[in-house]
């Protein structure tokens, strides 16, 4: 499977996929530059964390106008994957890909924590490996990360299953204490209703080995790959 | 011609920066602050035929651009209007 990784300036988690995807997936992964728009010759096109443009305006706003955002509209038409983490998922709810925006943290703090996911949608090409309820451990790390959609916006997301994830406790509660930014209804991750295109708070590269305290965030990946289909054993934990 | 666009929180969204500033200004003794809500203000200089050509295009560019319809609101006003009121020397 064929990854890109697109690189705005002000991105800085782009070097962390680029060296999950190689060295840990060991998939083919290149860089593409915020002004292309050629994205035939990918499978998968993730969209990293950091500060895109400075997150001038609002988080996400420019970026999410940018040719190589533009070009996604048509490389989510033909069936490719999009995976956006942090400054990716507001960038793409910034585009209109993913429906809502994401605010300041209600608590006014950036947050830079570990939190529990509580795995909601397996029905996506990122969580098909996954089993529903199941806890995933990745970091977050944002000051803008407080879900927002109008309640006719969430009718529908919860009509067509697009929460994939909510922040909850160890044990799979979804609670209030658990809520690390104050998003509604403890929404971590959603998809488009195709389910190709995920967008989440936290940091999937960033739990990616053993070292870094969880390797959760390789089973997005591993599932979108199709390797946890086949061999079962790995999701049963 | 110059336009001042203000960009604010929809009515009803939480205005966590409003709030804390709030908070600072009853620390300072403004304790008569009841409501502080923090918004954007943009100042737009384009060379256009007509105001109401130039009026229609800072439009487009709230919508696609300046403000985010799921979060904000936004109003349009011409600097001579402004300057009519007395708001903008």
């Amino acid at each position: 499977m064929r990854f890109g990784v697109v690189v705005f300036p002000g991105t800085w988690s782009d070097c962390d996929f680029h060296y999950v995807i190689s060295e840990v997936l060991h998939q083919p992964v290149k860089y593409v530059w915020h002004r292309e728009r050629d994205l035939d010759d990918l499978d998968c096109v993730v969209l990293p964390g950091g500060f895109s443009y400075g997150d001038y305006l609002r988080a996400g706003a420019v970026a999410g106008r940018s040719p190589v955002v533009d070009a996604l509209r048509d490389f989510v038409a033909r069936g490719g994957h999009v995976l956006g983490s942090c400054n990716g998922f507001q960038i793409l709810c910034e585009a209109g890909l993913l429906p809502g925006a994401l605010m300041r943290n209600e608590c006014l703090q950036y947050r830079c924590q570990s939190t529990h996911l509580v795995v909601e949608n397996v029905e996506t090409a990122f969580t098909r490996g996954l089993r529903p309820g199941q806890v995933l451990t990745m970091p977050i790390s944002h000051g803008e990360g407080k879900y927002h959609a109008d309640p006719e916006a969430l009718r529908t997301l919860k009509a067509r299953r697009q929460i994939v994830f909510r922040y909850g406790e160890a044990d799979g509660r979804v609670t209030r204490t658990a809520n690390p930014n104050g998003s509604l209804e403890n929404i971590a991750g959603i998809v488009n209703p195709e389910g190709t295109v995920l967008g989440l708070m936290p940091h999937p590269e960033r739990a990616a080995e053993a070292a870094m305290g969880s390797t959760d965030g390789l089973l997005l990946f591993q599932s979108l790959l199709g390797s946890l289909v086949e061999d079962g054993s790995f999701l049963k934990r | 011609m110059k336009f001042r666009v203000l960009v604010r929180l929809k009515p009803g969204i939480l205005d966590v920066q409003g709030a804390a500033v709030r908070k600072a200004l009853a620390g300072l003794g403004f304790t008569e602050v009841s409501d502080l809500r923090v918004g954007k203000v943009i100042e737009i200089e384009l060379d256009t035929a007509t105001a109401d050509a130039a009026r229609a295009r800072v439009g487009e560019m709230c919508r696609q651009l300046l403000a985010n319809p799921v979060l904000e609101d936004y109003t349009i006003e011409m600097a001579d209007d402004l300057a009519r009121r007395g708001a903008v020397r």
